[in-house]
């Protein structure tokens, strides 16, 4: 006959506590290890989630269609029709919060003094300031007002290397449907910072009209960019624009057309795990170790409980259990713990001081600890399980012993 | 009939390269409601037969039987389940859980058993009185004597209405006083319950509450007499 749980629970439960220092030092342990995988997961994510709202924030979106061949070749010939009715209702579902027509097309800028190839923009200033950025990224003079604004926003570094400033007049130079050439003089109304240098010296903004009227394509674009709720779920948004766009659209998640930034967070889920199972192992050595002197003390007592007729498989689930109730307490604590510490960092750490390290990452000076559910869940499911799997080798030991010679151990 | 019965038992151990004789053909028979000691001086074999005959080490060749089922070849799982049911021990240690109090020592092998949980109460409190232990049901072992730990042990072991009693020194740790009480207490289980009774022990005063005394020397019987014989 096996001994019920509840009758193994009282039993592990009281036996927990024989050496209460020892209980108390190990459920220390695996507080403090719970937290440090929770707390450090959760400023891990924040961090990553920062660059990624970045990255989608200052051009991709959620979701893009372009020309099947554009993104191969992406010249003015690979346009797009202005949006279809059929899009254009998809395109005003509750899924969407937000989309807008883009015209982008390599160029070069040249100033009084220098020259730059530079990937051109024309949007539409309004839509945008849902989708990117931009507006809140002018650091000198004023954001484009509408899609017929004359102006054009250049970044930082591109002003420093055209040797020109806010006010002066650059030429874009471009590419016709005709393959002629197709130029512009604009006036810079506007300088921005991005967090990436690269991306000031080679991206330059001018509204989509005047661009579309420079280039000569009507009312062709050269992208639709989309707005979802959230990053992480925009499978539905996906396929919504999938199954309304026709076939020649080539409809991508940010994932896609970043693979840089999808990546990231595939590497981020699989480093979490790896932390929560390196800071396991270091906890695993106690956990060991205080079932190891339990059994070894005990085995006396092993002996009786199998001499009275309790069947080795009842042993091995009543040392089981004391492993579980120790780990189910350290993980209670140490969760509490976790979130208790990382609530009141909602309003952000200043890293100012290593601002320039995490611009160099694309992450922002303000990291905000991002806490999930899922995280919180895998921290707790890796530790049960592996903690029960150390558990086993002494509780199986436990459960082997002869009874005799367990009755024999003074 | 045979409350258990041994024919030919043979068990030895290794201790290093020296190979020790625990027991060398040993064959019995006891009967139900039988009281029988078992004497010898130390490494005479005793405890070796004690546990054979309590499925709590298997003999390397022979029989036993105990109430009919032969045991010398049960699994690990079929021998808990042999002691669980038909056989009650009492240790010169007390062995009690320390964890759990004087009732839940007793109703640990009901819950082995599988027994609900009122009538597991009831039949505690009621061995308690029994062996005179009434109102010490919710001590910790460390919190009871000697004489108090062992009357514990004994209802425990006989809680579950096993048909053998098998006892190993059970007075060695006792006064002469305890022990005699004790013994009382093992003849009145006897007599009233018609337990079988096996003691492995020593000491002469319990052997004079035997019915039967068995001497062992070297792992073999050296003889087997009634009591009424001996006087």
């Amino acid at each position: 006959m096996k001994l019920p749980v509840k009758s193994l629970s009282i039993l592990a439960w009281r036996n927990l506590w024989r050496n209460y220092r020892r209980t108390l030092i190990m459920l220390a342990a695996v507080s403090v290890g719970t937290w440090a995988m929770i707390f450090m997961t959760a400023l891990m994510r924040g961090m990553v989630d920062d660059m990624i709202k970045d990255g989608v924030a200052n051009l991709p979106g959620h979701v893009q269609l372009h020309h099947a061949r554009y993104r191969d070749d992406p010249s003015i010939d690979n346009s797009l029709n202005a949006p279809s009715a059929t899009l254009l209702s998809a395109l005003r579902q509750p899924e969407v919060v937000a989309w807008s027509t883009r015209v982008r097309v390599p160029a070069v800028i040249s100033s009084e003094r220098d020259s730059r190839g530079v990937m051109l923009i024309g949007l539409d200033p309004n839509n945008e300031k849902s989708i990117t950025d931009l507006a809140n990224n002018i650091v000198t003079g004023r954001y484009l007002t509408d899609s017929d604004d004359n102006g054009i926003v250049i970044g930082v570094s591109l002003a420093k290397r055209l040797d020109t400033r806010l006010g002066k007049r650059v030429v874009v130079m471009s590419q016709d449907p005709e393959n002629e050439i197709a130029d512009r003089g604009f006036r810079i109304v506007g300088i921005y910072k991005a967090k990436l240098e690269a991306m000031e010296e080679t991206t330059i903004y001018a509204a989509r009209n005047t661009v579309q009227s420079m280039l000569k394509m009507g009312n062709q674009i050269s992208e639709i960019v989309v707005q979802g709720h959230d990053y992480r779920d925009i499978t539905a948004l996906t396929n919504l624009i999938k199954n309304t766009a026709s076939h020649d659209i080539e409809v991508l998640p940010w994932q896609e057309l970043d693979s840089y930034l999808g990546t990231m967070l595939k590497v981020m889920d699989g480093f979490v795990l790896v932390w929560i199972i390196v800071v396991f192992l270091a906890l695993s050595f106690g956990l060991a170790n205080t079932l190891i002197m339990a059994v070894f003390e005990r085995i006396r007592e092993i002996g009786l409980m199998q001499a009275l007729g309790m069947r080795p498989s009842s042993i091995l689930y009543q040392f089981l259990l004391e492993a579980f109730f120790l780990l189910a307490i350290g993980l209670a604590i140490g969760n509490i713990v976790a979130v208790l510490s990382i609530k009141p960092l909602a309003d952000g750490i200043d890293l100012s001081i290593v601002a320039e390290g995490m611009a160099m990452m694309g992450a922002g000076s303000t990291l905000y600890p991002a806490l999930y559910l899922k995280d919180i869940i895998l921290t707790n499911v890796v530790v049960v399980l592996l903690g029960l799997l150390t558990s086993l080798l002494p509780a199986w030991r436990a459960s082997r012993y002869n009874p005799v010679e367990a009755l024999s151990k003074t | 009939m045979s409350a258990i019965s041994c024919k030919s038992l043979c068990r030895t151990f290794q201790q290093g390269d020296v190979a020790i004789t625990g027991l060398d053909h040993v064959s019995l028979e006891i009967d139900e409601g039988d009281f029988v000691c078992l004497s010898g001086p130390s490494g005479s074999g005793k405890t070796t037969l004690l546990n054979a005959m309590g499925a709590l080490d298997k003999p390397d060749s022979g029989e036993i039987i105990v109430n009919a089922d032969r045991i010398d070849q049960l699994g690990k799982a079929q021998l808990a389940d042999i002691r669980l049911h038909k056989i009650g021990f009492v240790f010169q240690a007390y062995n009690l859980i320390p964890v759990l109090t004087a009732q839940e020592n007793i109703e640990f092998v009901m819950q082995v058993q599988g027994i609900p949980a009122a009538k597991r109460h009831k039949e505690s409190l009621a061995i308690l009185q029994e062996v005179g232990l009434a109102g010490v049901e919710n001590r910790k072992p460390s919190q009871l004597s000697g004489g108090q730990q062992q009357r514990v042990a004994v209802a425990r072991a006989i809680v579950s209405k096993p048909t053998l009693v098998l006892a190993d020194e059970p007075t060695a740790n006792l006064d002469s006083h305890t022990a005699s009480q004790l013994m009382d207490l093992f003849v009145a289980l006897n007599q009233h319950h018609h337990i079988t009774f096996v003691i492995a022990t020593h000491d002469q005063r319990v052997m004079q509450y035997a019915h039967r005394l068995i001497k062992m020397q070297d792992g073999k019987i050296i003889s087997d007499e009634s009591v009424s014989n001996i006087n």
